[in-house]
């Protein structure tokens, strides 16, 4: 029910603020998306799509330091490991 | 796909489930609210990864779960009457009423729909000035902007035959709810990405420090729910109670505030009825004195509904993280996905039918 896919913004229609559809390319499946509350996504981002609407644009600096923060659980381990 | 291929990625599992594994001295039980986690979880087999002594309980976060019959019972009484098209998620339409689900009524005559979005029940009503369409909106926090778009969009174009019947829930009065009964089994919880996308996650500050339960703002693939698990736990082993971020690629301590904007110009909040739960006041969103004309409860003049749950269904300790669907007697035997008996079974992110789906009686 609260399912949201990413997918990527291929063009914006800006002609009526309140709906600001967009044509996002999930996979290569491309959707009409309303971008009407991420006014500030633009072509090329990744949003977050549920029922029709994207409700937020994809951090990727966000999205990458936490995948660092996982490597360094790795290390941590790693670190550990001979004295156990 | 990017941001989704990167999440099932083997070794970050395996790092998050020997780091989880390293962490762990005591039991500790857990709670994703959310269904779409539940049903993640079941798919994956995230629970069999876990160490021993941490266990997940499933929670309300299905909000075709939690809708009460009688609501239901009304979507079919609207759906009968001639020149109305009745749309929702196709979850919806499968569930159990009183005597019959909306494909039902659909069999027999009413003109039922399924759409995507709700932008596209707008649409429809567009189309078809002379039909009065009306959308049953469920949902939690995340499904909110997109409802109250529809109703914004409607009024902007002066569609007079569209409405909705509004069966809004949100997530932290029932988490209230749960921490606050005699018999709680979580000591910490996976809050749903989704909704804190919308809502950020102040909501969950209070909740945190009042029950001294640690809440992760937790995101949907594997690597998201099992590095919840992970911060949730290592809060539990050094006593800290605290709102973590997970899901920081969607998520923002205040929120999408252009969808809060919209949700509070459209609805306000409401004490509202949950499958399993009972009432819990202050817990649903209707539509606000400026938006009576799109509530479908007032144009149709529905009244006097009440519906008794199934005698047999444990929903509510399910949904309640008491019981796992395995105990109820029914589970498998004269409740499946094809004959449901309650919610959980028909929704693909209730916990009856995912543990069904996934073959796990145990
Ligand atoms: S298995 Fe069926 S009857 Fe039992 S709790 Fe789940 S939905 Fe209810």
């Amino acid at each position: 029910m609260c399912l949201a896919v990413p997918g990527e913004i291929v063009s914006i229609d800006e002609s009526d603020p309140l709906i600001r559809n967009a044509r996002v390319s999930f996979g290569g499946m491309l959707k009409e998306v309303s971008l009407a509350m991420t006014p500030e996504a633009t072509a090329g981002q990744y949003v977050l799509v549920h029922a029709g609407l994207a409700i937020s644009v994809v951090d990727e600096d966000e999205a990458a330091q936490i995948l660092k923060d996982l490597e360094q659980i790795a290390a941590l381990e790693e670190a550990e490991e001979p004295a156990a | 796909m990017k941001f989704v291929d990167e999440y099932r990625d083997r070794d970050r599992v395996r790092t998050l489930t020997e780091g989880l594994r390293r962490i762990t001295t005591k039991p500790h039980t857990v709670m994703e609210i959310c269904g779409g986690q539940t049903h993640a979880i079941v798919k994956f087999g995230i629970d069999e990864l876990l160490p021993e002594g941490v266990s997940l309980v499933h929670g309300p976060g299905c909000p075709v779960c939690v809708t009460p019959v009688e609501l239901i019972d009304k979507a079919i009484a609207i759906a009968q009457r001639p020149g109305v098209i009745l749309c929702s998620f196709g979850d919806m339409l499968r569930v159990p009423g009183s005597h019959i689900d909306l494909l039902g009524a659909k069999a027999s005559g009413a003109d039922v729909r399924m759409v995507y979005s709700p932008l596209d029940a707008v649409k429809m009503a567009k189309k078809h000035p002379d039909k009065e369409v009306v959308f049953f909106a469920v949902g939690f926090e995340t499904t909110a902007p997109a409802n109250a778009l529809a109703v914004v969009q409607a009024k902007r174009e002066g569609l007079k035959n569209f409405s909705l019947l509004s069966s809004h829930v949100l997530v932290p009065p029932a988490m209230r709810a749960i921490l606050a009964s005699e018999v709680c089994a979580v000591q910490g919880f996976l809050a749903a990405g989704h909704v804190c996308t919308v809502m950020g996650f102040t909501e969950y500050e209070p909740i945190a420090s009042e029950f001294h339960a640690p809440i992760v703002v937790t995101g949907f693939e594997p690597v998201d729910i099992l590095h919840g698990i992970f911060l949730c736990v290592r809060q539990l082993e050094e006593g800290r109670a605290a709102v973590e971020n997970e899901y920081v690629r969607s998520v923002t301590r205040e929120g999408n505030l252009s969808a809060q904007a919209i949700i509070k110009e459209v609805f306000e909040v409401t004490a509202r009825k949950w499958r399993g739960l009972g009432e819990i006041p202050a817990s649903g969103l209707g539509l606000r004195e400026d938006y009576a004309f799109y509530d479908a409860d007032r144009r149709f003049e529905l009244t006097g509904y009440t519906a008794e749950e199934c005698k047999e269904c444990i929903a509510g300790q399910i949904l309640r993280g008491l019981k796992k669907p395995h105990e109820c007697l029914a589970f498998g035997m004269r409740c499946t996905p094809e004959h449901p008996l309650g919610a959980p079974m028909v929704s693909s992110e209730g916990a009856c039918a995912a543990y069904f789906r996934y073959k796990r009686h145990a």
